[in-house]
């Protein structure tokens, strides 16, 4: 295993060659998708068949697909396969709705490793490093989706999963990791816990890159994994629908995020208007799977703001470069990995007859971990009893948590003290700089 | 036996405290005895005036969070070693003391307690003779 490129035949085809691959296969998802309940209805509708498909442009015939369209088709309506050949089921968390599901059949998965596999050696990992995964296992997609991956391009994988900071080191120091895949903000807290250890990772590790993504964060964190471990790091772009990391990653030139081209139609439309925008204009990022048997998706609205960098990467690879995310097209928000809309905490929030109407989502960055602030206007309320109080903020806290998986800092706040907006009520202040 | 406490919660916030009192200032309602209890994000306004009822309507007109409580104030007479005198009864008793503040001057002494176990509190300021103040006699203090 030497080289630059994993596969340099797909990696550094020309445009000409790639979109050819891409108007191929495109015909063949169009195919694929109306073998679904889901696209039958909806392209039937318009009488569009794999026919209608001739040229990468005759894309813009098709309709958007939603997170809507996912949740109202829960869990197998966009199914194209027969349940039988599937072999895995990934979901993401639900908000007020059912969660987003996405089952893929042996092939899918083969793919999806493939991508990732293409994205660790990229960054120069090889089948003799050591590949330690930190991200929770089980539905979310970064744990089995990184360990395929992982697997496929022959390297030792330590799934080590989420927390346990201290056994995540003893991983690290007895089985010589050469690499993590993290969210940043628990590769911070591990530089932390190494420091309180009196470990310097950079001399007493064998740590060279470490691969970041699934929160939104700036490049200064980045800078800060890579001075405290001593590695490069790397930003990784994955999604549940998109089958989850894997979809793009930075290079060596740390300077965007190659996306595959092969496996994904990349379109940043206007998120008003819907109108296709061009190369290095900011818009929303609407993908299209290329590679997926069991549960297509054709121009999903990911509702991620984010552009195309213009020009050619010095690393030769033809695909095109993903900016940093620069937020979001809806309302949703993500903390420590997490996906997590308002309406969950308002839902919860308003469960409490003790509480008020009026409420504040803030995200704050503090010491390298955001913190999540949930404060809330009291409304009938026994005042004399601290013991009370502390116990409603503490149910509040534990049914938060319940709901959106990550534990908010609970503020009880006077009636009236928050911001009363007209019309549309600003619930999320986000602190974190994010560029 | 007891009288009303209004509790009033206050969010820690620079000028806050001063915003409740000048708005009873305004209203004209004579605060006898008040306390602020505090944790790290709010606090707790405990506060007895000559018109309590009055007081807690005003405010509750104005949406602030506050409450009615029954505690017992306590007259004694101010020498030393009548506050320990006083809560030592409680103890005797098996009663234990939620929160207390106290005032006094020259001639009078006022212990203001919540118990954890108001009927069994009755029973020991009856068996002790304990002079307890009623709401009527707050504006004479």
């Amino acid at each position: 295993m030497d080289g630059t490129y994993y596969q340099p035949e797909i990696e550094t085809m020309s445009r000409k060659d790639l979109e050819a691959l891409q108007l191929e296969r495109l015909k063949w998802t169009v195919a694929q998708a109306l073998k679904s309940p889901f696209y039958k209805k909806r392209f039937g509708e318009k009488g569009i068949t794999a026919d209608s498909i001739q040229s990468l442009d005759d894309l813009r015939k098709l309709p958007f697909t939603t997170k809507q369209d996912l949740r109202e088709n829960y869990p197998f309506g966009l199914l194209a396969v027969d349940k039988k050949e599937l072999v895995r089921l990934h979901s993401s968390s639900g908000t007020t709705g059912n969660p987003t599901v996405i089952c893929h059949t042996k092939r899918d998965i083969e793919c999806w490793a493939n991508r990732v596999a293409r994205c660790f050696y990229m960054v120069g990992l090889r089948d003799t490093d050591v590949i330690q995964n930190s991200s929770g296992y089980g539905m979310f997609t970064g744990g089995l989706g990184i360990q395929a991956g992982i697997e496929w391009l022959g390297a030792l994988s330590i799934p080590a999963a989420a927390g346990n900071s201290l056994r995540q080191i003893k991983c690290i120091m007895d089985y010589g990791t050469t690499a993590i895949h993290a969210i940043p903000s628990y590769a911070l807290r591990l530089a932390d816990v190494f420091e309180a250890q009196g470990i310097d990772p950079r001399k007493d590790t064998n740590l060279r890159v470490f691969i970041i993504g699934a929160e939104p964060h700036t490049e200064e964190t980045r800078r800060k994994i890579e001075e405290r471990f001593g590695v490069k790091a790397y930003n990784n772009f994955g999604m549940t629908e998109m089958s989850g990391p894997g979809v793009a990653l930075e290079c060596k030139e740390q300077n965007g995020m190659h996306i595959w081209e092969d496996s994904y139609i990349v379109e940043i439309v206007d998120p008003e208007t819907l109108e296709p925008l061009p190369d290095g204009e900011v818009g929303e990022l609407v993908l299209t799977t290329l590679d997926r048997e069991g549960m297509p998706l054709l121009r999903y609205r990911t509702r991620d703001l984010t552009r195309i960098l213009t020009g050619k990467c010095p690393c030769g690879r033809t695909h095109r470069r993903l900016d940093r995310m620069k937020g979001r097209s809806d309302d949703m928000f993500i903390v420590k990995g997490v996906n997590i809309f308002p309406m969950q905490i308002e839902k919860i929030l308003m469960k409490f007859s003790e509480l008020g109407s009026n409420y504040l989502i803030t995200i704050q960055p503090v010491d390298n971990n955001d913190e999540l602030i949930v404060e809330v206007e009291l409304g009938d309320v026994k005042t004399d009893d601290f013991s009370q109080l502390q116990a409603l903020a503490k149910e509040i806290t534990r049914q938060l948590k319940d709901e959106i998986l990550v534990t908010p800092k609970v503020k009880l706040v006077e009636r009236g003290s928050l911001p009363q907006s007209e019309g549309k009520a600003v619930r999320v202040k986000d602190l974190r700089k994010l560029i | 036996m007891t009288i009303n406490q209004i509790s009033v919660f206050v969010e820690n916030k620079f000028g806050r405290l001063n915003e409740i009192l000048s708005f009873l200032s305004k209203e004209n309602i004579r605060i006898v005895a008040a306390t602020v209890a505090d944790t790290t994000e709010y606090g707790i306004l405990r506060l007895i005036t000559t018109n309590q009822h009055k007081a807690f309507q005003l405010l509750k007109a104005q949406g602030i969070s506050a409450n009615l409580s029954d505690v017992l104030a306590i007259k004694t007479d101010p020498s030393a070693g009548k506050l320990s005198e006083t809560v030592e009864i409680f103890t005797k008793a098996g009663i234990s003391i939620e929160y207390m503040y106290c005032f006094s001057d020259k001639s009078n002494g006022v212990v203001i307690i919540r118990p954890n176990n108001m009927d069994a509190a009755h029973e020991v300021i009856r068996r002790n003779s304990l002079n307890c103040l009623v709401e009527s006699e707050l504006s004479e203090l």
